[in-house]
């Protein structure tokens, strides 16, 4: 069950060397401006951008090449299902209908669809490498101390914290409940039917469930021992102080938020429309 | 007149899930600068009287007290449980839920940024501290790759940041090998002289306690405190016996030879222990050596097994080994050695990157985990592993519930295998009720249970009393008797001697040893590299005089076997 | 609740968000319409918002299915996450009337448990998340809506089954007081 995650990988890259506050606040930006924006330009400079951002983070294709197969294979997947299910909505939008050519019914293939489905795969693609460049760049440690420094209670940052250091352990727990129910005469195989396995499923997530609520109430326990939650705020081991690189992306990402904001809804409206003219 | 820390006067707990209170009537005052060491059997309570301390009792366990505790002069049911962190640091038990933190720096850090100190600061804390404990290597690695001692290694950093009254460690040594134990207690004894803080220890290895000087033994026994005197004058007398807790063995030896042991011969410290050499001697020479088992057919061969969890770092080089039919092996070595992973490697858990593993000769390198299971049973180190159930019985019975076996079958194998263990008088309790050397023996329970050719046992021992000890060694050896195969994880170099003729020796994840037991805890090399010990018999007998301590050794053991298989 | 989370509340919701985020990984079983699975998670999530309440249910859904999707998809769906959010949180409010830590589950709760995860589903699965998908990336009415349905229905389904054998083995394990003996 070698199965890969997204996790941090360590470059002297500058992307790695910016906090992680920074890197969250861009990201927010970043996102909100992709999902905001239908504005092709606007999508296109981003799309460009976070490609050059991802180039200056070192970070190899390989290394996260298991993602985008699945991503990529969700796009096509969610094209297909958008073209069967609206075959129209390109024309519906930009009110105009330029045919290439007819398949059946209303199921023709129109510029306006294209230029539509190449528009929500190019949304999707400007707000995937940002994310993550975010993800692998970004020290989970790291990560709790910059949701607390953007205003985020300690507790709940606290909480964050503790749910990625926990993610390998439940893992780990999920693995060796799957391994020991092996071991005692479970069969596991995959080629097993749909029912046997869901009941093969429960009878590995309720004891992992069970066993989650016990290691709760051990871990609350021991926080508790060791003073967590007895002042209003808390510091940060793993904390990094904002240096001038940091002010200088916040500065950029903001500018380019604004700018692509205005461009976006300057005409009223979120799209861009080449048919109209 | 010294100034009391903790005064528990006619204090009782009752879990507010048990019948009977768990605490009788609990008279205990210990002072200022005080080193205590709390012993007794497994279940008898001491662990609760540690959450008495530190106020999980009642912040966190709901049950009922009566009496009183104060801890630095202040009741504690009138305090909250931060106040009380603040005087008393502890050390759980469970090395699961110790650590918070997401890397080894971060967690010992985990008090200091609690306290909202500045990050520099935290940072020459956290470097000194972790060098106290030899683990300023490990400041970036995450707590899930470290091995079992390493852990608790970072706990014992954890606490030790926070600059509290008392301290509290609950089983500090169990998973440690043994030279690290010996540095842990001396460790725990540096910092107390240092800073005169009160120290509570609670453990089972009292011989590996008394490295260091202690203050008072406090025995623990059914949740009644029966003793609270000197270690001399513990040693001296019978309580230990009555209470079935393991006394140094150079003091079994000398009672054994009809030395006297009086509180007068300081027994609590090798060195300062005055036997009588003569009475020593006379029995050696009337003692009969052991005998000696006959070669069978391989069980298990390992092949050249090289395995890495990922590709920058080996773990396991070139591990080639092979097991008999009926041998009960040893394996030994340092913390993070690579033992626990050989016996996932074994089982099939993970697969090696290169080597082959034989069972009677057939190779087993590609048969799955459930294959493997049928011939093989492994019992992991961390018991939480292990269990998925909620209830006991449940547990234990899970594996033959699997393989489909008749009702009434189920219940008398699982019953009879839950007296041997010593857990049938809850059988119908949810583990969650239970001590952690209770949990351990239901985790060992529910692989006997299943019956396999070779079992495998990682630390079978750690964290049980003297009592539950010899049952399960002895019903081992019983097995082992009737030819199941039995290898044996452990830190406990008696064990070893006494009950495995043989011990493989792992060090930076190769074999550097395969031998007798006794050749391996005499040979200075090896214990060196493996983070071994030798056994204070050894000690004993060369301050006897006696010309083959070796002999000494062995002679011991198979005497001692003799008369424990008489009390039960 | 007040303004301070406890701490195991705190512990919860952690712990809560990275079982949420395995179950979702590795017990989930496609149901071939894209982003749409039948997610043991939510069985999980409605357990935890019964247990915990609502603040716990809510962060849960949002922590867990944002850390999920960031580690699988390298990317956050947020319409989705909001639901999830959601969902955690109103099945929460159901917390006091079912009151599970009385070690009851009986027959009267059942009923209450589904009536309430039933309405709080199909509002986030039938009407929330469809018309975030709409509003965020201007998909197809009619695609997201059969999305939303799909997933609802598998959703109610799991946490119908799925979610009433947890609570039910969860109120088993809530040992009542002055019970155990050693016999
Ligand atoms: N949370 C709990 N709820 C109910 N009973 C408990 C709980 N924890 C412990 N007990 C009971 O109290 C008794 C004493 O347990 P405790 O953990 O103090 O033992 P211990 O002396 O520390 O044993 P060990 O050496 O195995 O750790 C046990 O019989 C156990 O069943
Ligand atoms: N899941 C894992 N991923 C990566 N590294 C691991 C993992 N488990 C263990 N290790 C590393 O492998 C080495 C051997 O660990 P192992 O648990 O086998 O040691 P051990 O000999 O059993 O030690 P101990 O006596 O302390 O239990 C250690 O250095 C540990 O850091
Ligand atoms: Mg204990
Ligand atoms: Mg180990």
């Amino acid at each position: 069950m070698a199965v890969e995650m997204l996790a941090y990988i360590d470059r002297p890259s500058p992307i790695h060397r910016l906090t992680g506050a920074t890197k969250l606040i861009c990201f927010i930006l970043w996102s909100t401006a992709a999902m905001l924006t239908y504005d092709t330009r606007v999508l296109l400079f981003l799309f460009v951008a976070s490609i050059a951002i991802f180039i200056a983070s070192q970070v190899k294709i390989r290394e996260i090449s298991f993602v985008l197969i699945f991503i990529l294979a969700f796009l096509l997947l969610n094209n297909i299902a958008i073209y069967i299910f609206s075959p129209q909505e390109g024309v519906k939008i930009y009110g105009s209908s330029h045919v290439l050519f007819e398949i059946v019914g209303r199921y023709n293939v129109t510029w306006e669809q294209l230029f539509y489905q190449f528009n929500i795969t190019i949304k999707y693609f400007t707000i995937i490498p940002a994310a993550i460049l975010f993800i692998v760049t970004t020290h989970p440690s790291e990560f709790a101390a910059s949701l607390n420094k953007i205003g985020v209670s300690y507790r709940i940052s606290y909480a964050v914290a503790l749910a990625l250091r926990y993610i390998p352990d439940i893992q780990r727990d999920f693995r060796n409940i799957a391994i020991t129910q092996q071991a005692r005469g479970i069969d596991m195989s995959s080629k097993e039917k749909l029912g046997k396995r869901i009941k093969n499923i429960a009878s590995i997530i309720i004891p992992l469930i069970l066993s989650s609520l016990d290691r709760i109430e051990v871990i609350s326990n021991a926080m508790e021992l060791r003073g967590f939650g007895k002042n209003k705020k808390r510091s940060w081991y793993s904390a990094r102080p904002f240096k001038r690189i940091d002010y200088f992306a916040l500065i950029l990402v903001g500018i380019a938020f604004v700018v692509s904001l205005i461009i976006t809804f300057y005409d009223g409206s979120r799209f861009y429309n080449p048919f109209g003219a | 007149m010294k100034k009391p820390v903790i005064q528990f006067e006619h204090f009782n707990f009752k879990y507010r899930t048990q019948v009977d209170p768990t605490l009788h009537d609990i008279n205990l005052t210990l002072y200022e600068g005080e080193k205590v060491l709390i012993v007794g059997p497994s279940g008898s309570g001491k662990s609760t009287v540690g959450h008495c301390l530190n106020g999980l009792i009642p912040f966190s366990y709901k049950g009922e007290i009566t009496g009183s505790l104060k801890i630095m002069g202040q009741e504690t049911k009138d305090l909250d449980i931060f106040s009380l962190s603040k005087m008393v640091g502890t050390v759980l038990q469970d090395p699961d839920g110790q650590f918070i933190g997401l890397t080894v720096g971060e967690d010992i850090a985990f008090a200091l940024e609690n306290d909202v100190r500045e990050q520099d600061e935290m940072f020459s804390i956290v470097n000194d501290v972790s060098k106290m404990v030899d683990m300023d290597g490990y400041l970036q690695s995450s707590l899930h790759q470290l091995s079992g001692g390493q852990k608790q290694r970072v706990s014992l950093a954890g606490v030790m940041v926070d600059d509290v009254d008392i301290l509290l460690f609950d089983e500090p040594l169990a998973n440690l090998d043994p030279a690290t134990g010996k540095h842990a207690i001396q460790l725990i004894d540096r910092i107390q002289k240092e800073t005169n803080k009160t120290v509570v220890i609670i453990e089972h290895r009292l011989e590996d306690v008394l490295e260091c000087h202690i203050d008072r033994i406090v025995v623990v026994d059914k949740g009644t405190i029966v003793a609270d005197v000197t270690p001399d004058e513990l040693l001296a007398s019978s309580i230990l016996e009555e209470c079935n807790i393991r006394e140094p063995l150079y003091v079994r030896a000398a009672k054994y030879a009809g030395s006297d042991v009086t509180a007068e011969s300081k027994p609590s410290h090798i060195n300062t222990f005055t036997v009588n050499k003569d009475k020593l001697l006379t029995w050696f020479e009337a003692t009969n050596p052991p005998e000696r088992k006959k070669k069978t057919e391989p069980i298990l061969e390992l092949k050249n097994i090289h395995f890495s969890y990922s590709p920058s770092r080996e773990i396991i080089h070139n591990v080639s080994f092979s097991i008999e039919k009926g041998e009960m092996v040893s394996i030994a070595g340092k913390n993070g050695a690579g033992k626990s992973t050989l016996a996932s490697i074994i089982c099939g858990f993970v697969k090696p990157n290169s080597g082959r593993i034989l069972f009677k000769g057939e190779d087993i390198t590609n048969d799955t985990i459930k294959e493997r299971a049928e011939r093989i049973g492994l019992v992991m180190q961390n018991p939480n592993q292990m269990i998925s159930k909620h209830m006991i019985f449940e547990e234990v019975a899970l594996g033959l519930v699997l393989r489909g076996l008749p009702e009434d079958e189920i219940k008398e194998r699982v019953e009879k295998t839950l007296r041997i263990c010593g857990l049938y008088p809850f059988r119908n309790w949810p583990i969650s009720a239970l001590s952690f050397g209770q949990k351990k023996r239901v985790t060992i329970a529910s692989i006997l249970v299943l019956e396999p050719e070779l079992i495998i046992l990682d630390e079978p021992t750690a964290g049980q009393d003297f009592k539950h000890y010899t049952e399960i060694m002895e019903f081992l050896t019983e097995l082992n008797e009737q030819g199941v195969t039995i290898l044996m994880i452990t830190h406990d170099m008696h064990l070893m001697l006494e009950y495995t003729p043989r011990a493989i020796v792992i060090a930076g994840g190769e074999k550097i040893a395969d031998d007798t037991s006794a050749n391996i805890l005499t040979d200075r090399d090896v214990i060196e590299k493996a983070n071994l010990k030798e056994t204070s018999l050894f000690d004993l007998a060369v301050k006897a005089g006696i010309e083959e301590p070796r002999e000494f050794v062995g002679r011991f053991i198979a005497f001692d076997k003799e008369v424990r298989t008489t009390w039960q | 609740m007040g303004k301070n989370l406890a701490i195991k509340t705190i512990v919860a919701i952690g712990i809560g968000a990275a079982v949420f985020v395995i179950l979702g990984r590795f017990a989930s079983i496609p149901t071939g319409i894209p982003n749409t699975n039948i997610n043991t998670s939510y069985a999980f999530l409605a357990l935890m918002a019964v247990v915990f309440g609502p603040v716990a249910g809510g962060l849960i859904g949002l922590i867990g299915h944002a850390l999920l999707d960031s580690i699988m998809w390298g990317s956050v769906w947020w319409s989705w996450v909001i639901v999830s959010a959601l969902v955690g949180l109103l099945i929460g409010f159901s917390a006091k009337r079912i009151n599970i830590e009385s070690g009851e589950f009986g027959k009267k709760q059942i009923i209450s448990f589904n009536i309430i995860q039933i309405i709080v589903q199909i509002i986030g699965w039938g009407l929330i998340a469809p018309t975030l998908d709409i509003l965020i990336y201007a998909e197809p009415a009619n695609k997201v809506w059969t999305q939303g349905i799909v997933a609802g229905l598998a959703n109610i389904v799991t946490v119908a089954v799925l979610g009433t054998i947890l609570l039910a083995a969860y109120a088993k394990t809530r040992v009542k007081s002055g019970s155990l003996k050693a016999e």
